[in-house]
């Protein structure tokens, strides 16, 4: 954000650079039940974003005076691996993903029907593998299909999408390029049949009418993500249902 | 065939005509009730319609509609019977883990023991396996187990092997037509805890086959005519198993 450069980021035909329009999403996949060992797991592939969640719980919280007698308390990690980006990550948590974790945890905890588990802690390891822009909603969209997967009770999926300002347009779903040389970032994150908003940031500048273009835009796609999110889930069942007549 | 032992208290082809009708949910979709009352794993959202809070199988019986999830880990519930391992020895108390995100306390009156405090090693160490009742649960969860009821005793010998707990009932079958079948085919002691832990008891090689035919079950629990497949199943073994009067 915010470094100049004279690469130009979308073309004369209003194509960008990996040849998408500006409400393309890139390519996302997404499988249920990858680890054998975690109560609930996904794998997502967003563009060249490549994440594992692996959720663990409900189980008792400890240390206990972080327990909380009403709800349960939504652990969410987020990592980045050290060979995750182009230059060595210094691995271990740094300023910006317990950042991360924080926000991802609150907006899980919004789907999530943390009343029904008082006391105890539901843990999500968000594992980037590979980094390529909006990993934290990547992470997130797949943390809530490893939650379903892991059994946990949920209102809604929670389902993120970005969107940001290149080259003084307003574009959804920004890769690596435009991430790193636009003028704004906007990562939301949704419950989708409700439409409510459960983590917004944003980073650069925006005005009023920009931000408005944008979150209509992250708010059109949001369905698309959610009918991914859907089918990584139910062709689980399909699969292990071959024995079925 | 039913999946919460309940649901048992109907009748037998109401069992059958939700095996066929099974369908698929997944969080925040909506479910018609059609006249039923919701009971499990739904939730009333803002426009006050249900909607189910799993992924996982809609389950309509006479009265009511659950959403069974796939998977899951159990939660406590008055009056179950459940499996349970001695992981603690308090000076009044045993700590016991039920499989579930909290452990769960069996005190020493509630034992059918006469027993001094601070004397309970000499009953139950850890490690060893009760079967036991959900005396009482408070609404954080703490939960109190008994053994002070018919057929609830201390677990000597035997194996345990572990299924998901949403998938009990499917061990079970209708009235229990499941596991007694299992049971009678294999000659094999069985105690199937609500909780998601199965006790089993008897000659080794008769034991493996009854765990086989769980995996079975465990395995396609979510499919239509298992009770079938799984006698089939057992009917191969029958020259495997020892004590068989044929």
């Amino acid at each position: 954000m915010g470094t100049q450069s004279d690469i130009k980021l979308i073309d004369e035909n209003g194509l960008r650079l990996d040849g998408r329009s500006a409400g393309d999403l890139r390519p996302i996949r997404i499988e249920a039940g990858v680890l054998e060992r975690a109560d609930g797991s996904a794998m997502i592939e967003w563009g060249g974003n490549k994440i594992i969640v692996a959720v663990y719980g409900p189980r008792e919280a400890y240390p206990k005076h972080n327990q909380d007698i009403n709800r349960a308390i939504v652990k969410a990690r987020y990592n980045m691996a050290a060979f995750s980006v182009d230059e060595r990550k210094r691995p271990g948590p740094d300023r910006r993903s317990i950042e991360i974790s924080k926000v991802l945890s609150e907006a899980l905890s919004a789907a999530i029907m943390v009343e029904q588990f008082p006391r105890a802690q539901i843990d999500v390891f968000i594992e980037v593998l590979q980094a390529d822009a909006g990993t934290r909603i990547a992470g997130l969209t797949a943390s809530s299909v490893a939650i379903a997967d892991a059994g946990i009770p949920m209102r809604d999926f929670v389902t993120g999408c970005t969107a940001g300002k290149v080259d003084g347009k307003v574009v959804l779903d920004l890769s690596k390029e435009e991430d790193n040389f636009g003028q704004a970032d906007l990562p939301v994150a949704a419950l989708p049949k409700s439409g409510k908003i459960v983590l917004m940031q944003m980073d650069g500048d925006l005005s009023v009418e920009e931000f408005e273009t944008a979150t209509s835009m992250i708010m059109n796609a949001i369905p698309r993500i959610n009918e991914i999110q859907r089918n990584a889930l139910s062709s689980r069942v399909k699969v292990e249902g071959g024995g079925g007549e | 065939m039913n999946w919460n032992l309940k649901s048992s208290l109907f009748p037998v082809n109401v069992g059958e005509e939700i095996m066929k009708t099974r369908e698929v949910v997944l969080p925040g979709d909506e479910v018609s009730l059609g006249g039923l009352k919701a009971r499990n794993g739904l939730y009333k959202n803002g426009e006050s319609k249900f909607c189910s809070a799993y992924f996982g199988t809609i389950q309509r019986s006479e009265q009511f509609v659950d959403v069974v999830p796939f998977w899951g880990t159990y939660m406590p519930r008055r009056g179950d019977r459940v499996i349970g391992k001695v992981i603690e020895i308090g000076p009044s108390m045993w700590i016991v883990d039920i499989n579930a995100p909290y452990t769960s306390l069996l005190h020493m009156n509630d034992a059918p023991w006469r027993i001094n405090s601070g004397d309970l090693k000499r009953y139950m160490n850890t490690g060893d396996y009760v079967i036991a009742k959900v005396l009482s649960l408070n609404e954080i969860k703490e939960s109190w187990l008994t053994l002070k009821d018919v057929g609830l005793r201390k677990l000597e010998g035997g194996t345990i092997v572990s299924i998901q707990a949403p998938k009990v009932p499917r061990i079970i079958g209708k009235n229990g037509t499941m596991v007694n079948m299992i049971k009678d085919m294999t000659l094999t002691r069985i105690i199937v805890g609500q909780n998601g832990l199965i006790w089993l008891d008897g000659t080794p090689g008769n034991v493996i086959i009854a765990i086989e035919a769980i995996e079975l079950v465990k395995n396609e629990a979510h499919t239509i005519g298992l009770t079938d497949r799984v006698k089939a199943f057992l009917e191969s073994k029958k020259g495997e198993i020892v004590g068989n009067a044929e």
